[in-house]
C-alpha cells in the first residue's frame, strides 16, 4: 500500500507532461489547446487529490460525527473549471481568426507567412 | 421482518451483478465485433439493460423514497437517451455511407 | 476497495491522454477529450468533490466538446505529422521536466492524510463554523459565495471578460448578415426521433437547471452548473431545431444584456453591504438577523453567477455557429459562381 501513497501526484505530473509534450511536439493549434485542457485537468486532480481524507464523505454537513474532506481545493476548482472553458473559447476565436487571416492553423506554415510578409 | 431485508438484498445484489456482466459484456463486444453497426448494437444495448439492472438494484437499496425518486428519474433519462442516441449514431453511420456486414461478408464465415 | 477504483480510473485518464496525442485526426482526439473529461468527473466523485464532479461533467463532456467542434468545422480536420527534431527535443524538456517534479513529490504529504498542511489551517473553520455562521449544510456553497465571495466575483467577471473577447474576435461580420436566416434549413430536419426526443427532454432539463440554481444550498449545485446546463439545453435545441430559431427567443442584444445583468446583481449586493456599513460582500446587512442575510446574500448572488454563466455560453455558441452557417453560405455562392 505505502507505494500507493504518492501515486495520484505522479498521475498528475504524467498527465501534466502528455499536456506539455503536445503543447510543444504538434503544430496544430486546437491540439494544442487540446493539450493545455489536459494539462489544466491535471492540475484540478493535483487539487482534489490534496484535499481528500481517506474515509472521508463529500462536504455536505449532516447530523452525526462524520469526517468530510476539504472544501476548499473543491471551491477554488470548481470556479476554475467554468473559467477554463470561457478562456478555452477564447483560444478558439483567436485560431479562428488565424485560420482566416493565414489560411492554416499550422504553427510552421503561420510563420513562414509572417516571414515572408516581413521581407 | 429480517427474511424479507435479506431477500430484497438477495434481489438487489442479484440485479447488481447482473446489470454489471451486461455492461461487462457490452464492453467485450464493443472490443470484438466485426462492425460498426453489430459494435453499436452491444454497446447499446447492453448500456441500456445495463444501466437499467445497476439502476434498479440501487433502488432495492433505497432508504428514503427521496432516492427511489432521482432513481427513477435517472432511469427514465437513460431508457430516452440511450436508445435515441444510438438511433443517430447508426442514421449517421449509414449517411457516411457504411454498411452492415451481411452474410458471406462477415470475417471467418468464407474461410470455413 | 477505493485505492483500486482510484488507480484503476487514473490509469484510464493517462491511457486517454496518450491517445489523444498520437491520434492525427484532430475529430477522434476531441471525442476523446470528452472522454477525458468525463473520466476525471468520475474520479472528482471518487475524491468526494461532489460539485466540481457536476461542473466537469456538464462544461468539459458537454459544452467543451461542442465549441471544439464547431471551431474543427472552422478550420478543417486533419493535422501534419510533426517534424522529427522537435519531436525529440520535446521528449527530451518533457522527460526532464517530468523527472524534476517527480523528485518534488517525494516531500508532499500522503494521499489521503487527515494531518497534512492543507488539512488543518482553514478547512476545520469551514467545516466546523460553517454551520451556525452561514447556516447552510452545503459547505462548498457557503465557502463559494460567501467566505470567498469576493474571489468568485472575481471569476464571474473573468467569463464576461472572455465572452466579450469571443465577441470581439468573431462577433462582427463585415458583411451584415441580412434576415435571409430562415433559409436555412433546420440541421437536423430528417431526424424524427431525435426532434421528438429532445421535445420531450429540453423542458425538463431546464427545469433542473432551475433546480440545482436554488438546491445549491443543501446539495451539489449552484449559479455555475446551472448556468451551464441552462445553456446546454437551449444549445440542444438550438442544434436540432436551427440557431436560428432559437436566436429569435434568446436574441444577441438581450443575452450581452444579460451576461452583463448578472454581474451587475452581483456587483449590486456587494455595494449593498458596504453602503450599509458593513464590510464589501457582507450579506449579515440583508436581513433582521445574519443567517437570514447570508441566505439572502447567497441566493442573490448565485442567481448573478448563474445568469452570466449561461448568457456566456449562448454568446459563445451562438457567436460560433453564426460563422459556421457563414462559412457554408459563403461556400455555396462560391460552388454556384
Amino acid at each position: 500500500m505505502s507505494a500507493l501513497l504518492h501515486y495520484n501526484y505522479w498521475i498528475v505530473i504524467l498527465l501534466m507532461m502528455i499536456g506539455f509534450y503536445i503543447v510543444i511536439t504538434h503544430a496544430n493549434l486546437i491540439k494544442k489547446l487540446l493539450g493545455l485542457s489536459i494539462f489544466q485537468t491535471s492540475v484540478f486532480i493535483l487539487y482534489i487529490s490534496m484535499g481528500k481524507i481517506s474515509g472521508g464523505t463529500a462536504p455536505i454537513l449532516y447530523p452525526g460525527e462524520h469526517v468530510y474532506s476539504n472544501p476548499l481545493p473543491h471551491v477554488l476548482i470548481l470556479t476554475a473549471i467554468v473559467v477554463g472553458i470561457a478562456t478555452t473559447a477564447l483560444g478558439l476565436a483567436l485560431v479562428v481568426r488565424l485560420r482566416e487571416a493565414y489560411g492554416s492553423i499550422v504553427e510552421d506554415v503561420i510563420q513562414q507567412q509572417e516571414q515572408e510578409d516581413q521581407r | 421482518m429480517s427474511g424479507l431485508t435479506g431477500l430484497i438484498d438477495l434481489l438487489s445484489w442479484l440485479a447488481l451483478v447482473a446489470g454489471s456482466f451486461c455492461a461487462l459484456s457490452g464492453g467485450v463486444g464493443l472490443l470484438r465485433f466485426p462492425d460498426f453497426f453489430s459494435r453499436m448494437h452491444a454497446a447499446g444495448v447492453m448500456d441500456t439493460l445495463g444501466a437499467g439492472l445497476i439502476l434498479f438494484g440501487l433502488m432495492l437499496q433505497s432508504d428514503h423514497w427521496l432516492v427511489l425518486v432521482k432513481l427513477l428519474l435517472i432511469l427514465k433519462l437513460i431508457w430516452l437517451t440511450s436508445p435515441t442516441s444510438s438511433h443517430a449514431l447508426a442514421k449517421a453511420a449509414i449517411r457516411g455511407g457504411a454498411r452492415p456486414l451481411l452474410g458471406d461478408d462477415m470475417p471467418g464465415r468464407g474461410k470455413r | 476497495m477505493e485505492m483500486l477504483v482510484d488507480v484503476f480510473l487514473l490509469g484510464l485518464l493517462v491511457a486517454t491522454a496518450v491517445a489523444i496525442s498520437s491520434t492525427k485526426d484532430l475529430f477522434a482526439s476531441i471525442m476523446l477529450t470528452g472522454l477525458y473529461s468525463l473520466i476525471s468527473a468520475a474520479f472528482f466523485v471518487l475524491m468526494d468533490a461532489v460539485d466540481v464532479a457536476f461542473t466537469e461533467a456538464a462544461v468539459g463532456a458537454g459544452i467543451s466538446t461542442l465549441l471544439m467542434l464547431s471551431c474543427m468545422k472552422l478550420t478543417g480536420q486533419y493535422e501534419p505529422k510533426p517534424h522529427r527534431h522537435r519531436r525529440l527535443l520535446g521528449l527530451v524538456v518533457v522527460s526532464v521536466t517530468g523527472v524534476l517534479l517527480l523528485f518534488g513529490t517525494l516531500d508532499t504529504p500522503n494521499f489521503g492524510d487527515d494531518h497534512s498542511p492543507i488539512q488543518d489551517h482553514l478547512a476545520p473553520h469551514y467545516l466546523t463554523k460553517s454551520m451556525e455562521e452561514i447556516g447552510i449544510p452545503n459547505v462548498v456553497t457557503s465557502v463559494l459565495a460567501s467566505y470567498r465571495g469576493f474571489d468568485t466575483f472575481g471569476e464571474t467577471v473573468v467569463i464576461l471578460t472572455a465572452g466579450i473577447g469571443v465577441l470581439a474576435l468573431l462577433g462582427f461580420s463585415p458583411k451584415r448578415q441580412s434576415d435571409d436566416l430562415d433559409s436555412l434549413v433546420a440541421p437536423m430536419h430528417h431526424q424524427k426521433i431525435l426532434r421528438v426526443v429532445s421535445k420531450l427532454l429540453i423542458p425538463p432539463i431546464l427545469l433542473f437547471a432551475l433546480y440545482v440554481q436554488f438546491h445549491g444550498d443543501f446539495g451539489p449545485g449552484g449559479g455555475f452548473q446551472a448556468g451551464v446546463i441552462f445553456a446546454a439545453a437551449i444549445i440542444l435545441y438550438a442544434m436540432i431545431f436551427g440557431v436560428h430559431v432559437a436566436r429569435q427567443v434568446f436574441r444577441d442584444g438581450a443575452i450581452r444584456l444579460l451576461a452583463a445583468l448578472g454581474v451587475l446583481i452581483y456587483g449590486s449586493v456587494g455595494l449593498l453591504s458596504f453602503l450599509s456599513g458593513k464590510n464589501f460582500l457582507d450579506y449579515s446587512v440583508l436581513s433582521d438577523t445574519p443567517q437570514h442575510g447570508q441566505h439572502w446574500g447567497i441566493m442573490l448572488v448565485e442567481m448573478g453567477v448563474g445568469i452570466t454563466v449561461a448568457a456566456v455560453m449562448l454568446i459563445i455558441f451562438f457567436t460560433f455557429s453564426a460563422r459556421v452557417d457563414k462559412r457554408e453560405r459563403d461556400g455555396d455562392e462560391n460552388q454556384r459562381q
